[in-house]
């Protein structure tokens, strides 16, 4: 059973857990006084602002901020004690677009997507619209939570969903401090039983990708020899066995932005990020491609600028008046935050974006 | 005051603008240094934090604890290559004792 370590910001009241408080954490101090370079300058050093659209892929949604778990640096500031949850209503909104939308990946996410109480629905109303790859971000350890999540591998297998699921290191010590106590043991049970149905085998078409960001004030290492690490641990000491490894920068914001400043990491942190700027990247930036959902059905760039409150920058702002070719001439909003995708090889919720 | 200044690691790279030429190569074979070859660049990690140690560079703790991190080096992978280290300084004190002895036999034997 997964313990319960800490409350979301929103629980604690903290400051934190408001946007604007966060933006202008992000705008002031070593970024005010010129220090270091807004991520707008930096950008029009390489000809990159604004920045813009190119083909839409991905249609991200969000079915809501509630979690079994609260992790230490979760953007999402997600946990049991969020109630956001999407409804049916806004589901059916979405389905609409998913019907007609020339994105070739929908990406659903959450907190934990399979605590809302529609998600099956959802799922199995998605499915129907035969796009390409369908993706739930599940946290592993909600599968063993409940019995009535013992039976969602088969549930994925049956309606071909490719699972994305978090896994902070290979050892228990790493991954509980930053996950709580007992995810680890959790975790492992859990993808033991995703690979016991089929899932994430050499050659199987039941696509079983993990994610790793760094347990701490740190950025991630090179993704091919982070998967290649995983792997063999994985395996030897599990017999665990999955397909590709996403690497992930913890972008400066939420309850992460909250642990750099506790910790006295924040400008460091910063430094590292600026330091590790890549133009390359940023011709690649998730936000370039994607659509993000929220529970309630607001659009945004990306997943972190809808943890902000940075809705589009567009006449279309909400679901129910999607419409994807005046979305797509839209300017992407940014901050100092998005040098957490632009750092080293990039990062996005597909992992690096450069070579 | 300390003499070291933890910021003064950022401004390494700037060596380089009192002598670019030898500066820029060295920052050339440092990188080349460190590229994975016949030894993973997880592996020249543990052996430059070792060396940090034994060096008693704060720089360079600094920077190969956090490159430690990154490549999801373990703490316990980390002691490890300090005890190495200090197993070398060690070794490398003691087997002067040798010269000691060879010493002693001579003037006294």
């Amino acid at each position: 059973m997964t313990k319960i370590k800490m409350q979301s910001l929103h629980k604690r009241e903290s400051e934190l857990a408001e946007s604007n408080r966060q933006l202008e954490i992000l705008s002031n101090g070593i970024f005010k006084n010129g220090e270091l370079p807004t991520f707008a300058k930096k950008i029009k050093e390489s000809n990159q602002f604004p920045l813009k659209p190119k083909k839409l892929e991905i249609l991200q949604i969000n079915v809501g901020y509630m979690c079994n778990q609260v992790c230490e640096h979760c953007h999402v500031d997600a946990g049991p004690d969020r109630k956001e949850i999407m409804t049916v209503e806004t589901m059916k909104q979405c389905l609409e677009v998913i019907k007609n939308t020339g994105a070739t990946t929908l990406d659903l996410t959450g907190g934990a997507p399979e605590m809302n109480p529609h998600f099956r629905w959802f799922v199995e109303e998605a499915s129907k619209a035969g796009i390409q790859d369908f993706i739930v971000r599940s946290n592993l350890t909600i599968i063993r939570a409940n019995k009535k999540y013992h039976d969602l591998p088969e549930f994925f297998k049956k309606h071909n969903v490719h699972v994305v699921s978090s896994m902070p290191h290979w050892t228990r010590g790493k991954t509980d401090k930053q996950r709580g106590d007992g995810v680890f043991d959790a975790s492992i049970k859990a993808l033991q039983e995703l690979n016991a149905v089929g899932y994430g085998l050499p050659g199987s078409d039941l696509k079983l990708d993990l994610v790793y960001n760094p347990s701490g004030a740190f950025l991630p290492g090179d993704q091919a020899s982070m998967e290649k690490d995983f792997k063999k641990a994985l395996s030897e000491d599990f017999g665990i066995q999955f397909h590709n490894l996403f690497a992930i920068t913890n972008l400066p914001i939420s309850r992460f932005l909250d642990y750099l400043i506790a910790s006295e990491n924040y400008e460091d942190y910063m430094y590292s990020l600026v330091e590790a700027y890549n133009p390359a990247a940023v011709a690649n930036v998730m936000c370039t491609n994607t659509i993000s959902v929220s529970w309630d059905g607001w659009l945004y760039d990306c997943d972190f600028n809808q943890m902000l409150d940075l809705k589009v920058a567009s006449k279309v702002q909400h679901i129910k008046d999607y419409n994807e070719d005046l979305l797509n001439d839209r300017d992407i909003i940014i901050s100092q935050h998005c040098y957490g995708c632009t750092a080293g090889a990039g990062s996005s919720c597909q992992g690096a974006v450069a070579e | 005051m300390s003499y070291y200044d933890p910021k003064d690691l950022r401004k390494f790279g700037n060596i380089t603008e009192w002598s670019e030429e030898l500066g820029t190569k060295f920052f050339d074979y440092y990188g080349k240094v460190f590229e994975e070859g016949a030894l993973t660049a997880r592996e020249k990690s543990l052996i430059a934090l070792a060396v940090a140690h034994t060096e008693q560079c704060p720089y360079c703790i600094d920077a190969y604890t956090k490159d430690g991190l990154q490549r999801g080096v373990t703490k316990e992978e980390m002691m490890e290559a300090v005890h190495v280290g200090a197993a070398i300084k060690g070794g490398a004190t003691l087997v002067h004792g040798v010269m000691m002895m060879n010493k002693v036999n001579k003037l006294d034997g």
